[in-house]
């Protein structure tokens, strides 16, 4: 049984289309993360999980019951939005027994419900204020506490931490992970932060136009990008795609970049589908912190480039070196010196290496 | 060098003062001056209601009356207490209210209703409907007087204060729907969201949610109502006569029915009296006025 289930789920805003297609399954006590840039279609995907979108194909399962047509109350789920959504006229605790309320639960349950989740989030304090009184952080725990005190089956997040400045967003967002730690309750997270994406999720769904990209776990998000998208999407600066050619010869693979006369093996490679490869036209794509300075792998391949630009950030510095017209960016610790426009050895890590078919945009 | 420097500094300095103080004298001069003139009207009327006709005719706009002499407000109020002829304000008076106060009521609410639904329930073609709406804040109220005449007619409610409830109710809900539209677009939708799924209905939500923290639009609105309502004439004097008056046409009758002579104390004590009810609102409220037109609704 799996806590949340949706096929072949499709969308239209009018003649636009926002979703299609989606196929997306979470098990029980995971927390899933639907990443993307803007207008990705994911927070309407969250809003048709909450009941708050209608769908115009497929269907949304909840522990095997189909919601599609259920109202957003009856759903068993809870939801915290961007801007808080507090509702103003009303103190801490009626904003966080409003549900409850709602659904006609005995008063002592409710008491009981808010003293266990008020004190649990530190807002016991905060009962009888006004969310006007209330810091970005107390209010950002006061929606959490909201849905909590409902215990519902899956808690939905809609970019929770998007209005919070950058110290109490990183000290939020542990707290989220925490919660979630200890709760071990079904999420679903919206964000467009690859950085809260990869430390809160135990899969990551990334979204472009409407379609998932690649659905699965950060660690493979991260080292085996599906394909150029989610390559060029994750990772901060992004993968380097050097565009060039396969060559086969005697069960030896190696890739040339366009216009360089230099091979780079690759038989250590993990190709998905090892047939008609030489020529192919591909991007291999290498993360700029897997370019060292200094060989610290028997497999390294050594080259050299020139330097064009150099910029500082303290505890390192990215380097944008010139490969045959094509830029590469690598990552370096602050304390190496390299001088621009002259020849420096560097290291590629071809155990971290991607390839992608340049047609398709494919992995392969 | 620097001394030269730090003496023409010091003649500059000099020079923006002098500048600055003549700005400000220059200033409170104008503002004096323009306070005098929209004042000066109010001043001759309440003068005016307070001498006697002996003192009118003998002074001139500008005296100051000899007491202070209520009688002509007691005329204006109460009549002469002779019989037929004799109009005065106090049944009319008790008219308006009994017209604004549910038309004030049933068009705010309605326009909040209509603001909510048009804002956070969009429905397909909803930008007509407003587009709709917003003509009615544009057509001239002299261009629906005959169809609105049949109207009445037909409800068998003309010549009376319901059907001057109607009227105004009517005509109010494009102002006040435009009022309530454009304050509940900046309240973020995610609250009704929220209580969507915190299992509020429609109405719940409305009351619940957004009708507490909607007073200063609500105070806008009451006000601009009220004023519209209460100093309309042309509804008014087309859709009623005789005992089902509001006092604006009363006033009207009052000034220009009188016979022999023209009472200018009697009848700049009706004007007064006429005028009060709108004065009290905006005293009472007017700070909100400000603060409902210039604030957004919610923050964070």
């Amino acid at each position: 049984m799996k806590t949340l289930r949706i096929e072949e789920l499709s969308k239209n805003f009018g003649s636009t289309e926002v979703l299609r297609k989606i196929n997306l399954e979470i098990d029980e006590g995971n927390f899933l993360v639907l990443l993307g840039p803007s207008g990705c279609g994911k927070s309407t995907l969250l809003n048709i999980i909450a009941g708050l979108e209608t769908i115009n194909e497929g269907n949304v399962h909840i522990d095997d019951y189909n919601v599609s047509k259920v109202e957003p109350k009856d759903r068993n789920i809870a939801m915290v939005f961007q801007s808080y959504a507090l509702y103003p006229s009303m103190n801490v605790r009626e904003n966080m027994i409003f549900g409850l309320k709602q659904a006609k639960v005995s008063k002592e349950k409710i008491e009981e419900q808010l003293e266990k989740v008020s004190r649990f989030l530190q807002v016991d304090a905060l009962l009888e204020r006004k969310p006007s009184q209330l810091s970005g952080g107390q209010r950002q725990r006061v929606a959490i506490g909201r849905a909590l005190v409902r215990e519902p089956r899956i808690f939905l997040f809609d970019e929770p931490l998007s209005n919070l400045d950058a110290k109490l967003r990183v000290e939020m967002r542990r707290e989220i992970k925490k919660l979630h730690q200890q709760l071990k309750t079904t999420v679903v997270y919206v964000t467009h932060d690859q950085t809260e994406a990869m430390s809160l999720g135990t899969n990551i769904a990334i979204m472009n136009h409407g379609v998932i990209q690649q659905n699965d776990t950060p660690e493979n998000i991260y080292n085996k990008p599906s394909n150029t998208f989610v390559a060029d999407f994750i990772g901060s600066p992004s993968m380097n795609l050097i565009k060039g050619n396969l060559k086969e010869s005697s069960n030896k693979i190696s890739f040339i970049a366009n216009g360089s006369n230099v091979e780079i093996p690759i038989n250590g490679y993990n190709f998905n589908e090892k047939s008609n490869l030489n020529n192919k036209e591909v991007f291999f794509g290498i993360r700029p912190e897997h370019i060292f300075f200094k060989k610290s792998n028997e497999s390294d391949f050594e080259i050299t480039l020139k330097a064009d630009l150099s910029e500082y950030i303290g505890h390192e510095q990215i380097m944008t070196f010139d490969y045959e017209n094509q830029e590469v960016l690598a990552k370096f610790p602050s304390t190496i010196k390299i001088e621009l426009a002259k020849n420096t050895n560097l290291f590629f890590d071809l155990t971290q290496i991607s390839l992608f078919d340049a047609k398709t945009e494919e992995r392969i | 060098m620097q001394d030269k420097l730090q003496a023409s500094y010091k003649q500059l300095e000099m020079k923006s003062k002098y500048t600055n103080m003549f700005l400000r004298w220059f200033l409170y001069f104008a503002l004096i001056l323009f306070a005098l003139y929209f004042i000066f009207p109010l001043y001759v009327m309440v003068v005016t209601s307070l001498k006697t006709m002996e003192e009118i005719r003998q002074g001139t706009l500008l005296t100051w009356p000899s007491g202070l002499n209520f009688d002509s407000w007691a005329v204006a109020w109460g009549g002469r207490g002779y019989g037929a002829g004799d109009t005065f304000l106090r049944p009319y008076f008790w008219n308006s209210f009994k017209m604004v106060i549910p038309a004030v009521f049933f068009s705010t609410f309605i326009g909040a209703m209509t603001g909510y639904v048009l804002t956070k329930w969009r429905f397909k073609g909803d930008q007509w409907v407003f587009l709709f709406l917003l003509f009615g804040c544009f057509i001239p109220f002299q261009a629906i007087l005959l169809p609105m005449a049949r109207t009445l007619g037909v409800l068998g409610i003309s010549n009376s204060i319901i059907g001057l409830v109607l009227v105004h109710t009517v005509y109010g809900i494009p102002f006040t729907t435009l009022f309530f539209r454009n304050y509940y677009i900046s309240v973020p939708t995610e609250l009704v969201k929220a209580a969507r799924i915190d299992g509020a209905g429609f109405f719940k939500i409305f009351f619940k949610i957004l009708l507490p923290i909607s007073a200063p639009i609500i105070v806008v609105t009451v006000i601009w109502q009220f004023t519209q309502i209460w100093n309309d004439f042309l509804f008014g004097s087309t859709f009623s006569f005789g005992k089902a008056a509001p006092i604006q046409v009363a006033l009207n009758n009052m000034v220009l029915s009188s016979t022999s002579v023209k009472e200018y104390n009697v009848d700049m004590a009706s004007a007064i009296i006429a005028g009060i009810p709108t004065l009290i609102v905006y005293v009472l409220a007017g700070k909100y006025f400000i603060r409902g037109l210039t604030s957004g609704a919610v923050k964070g």
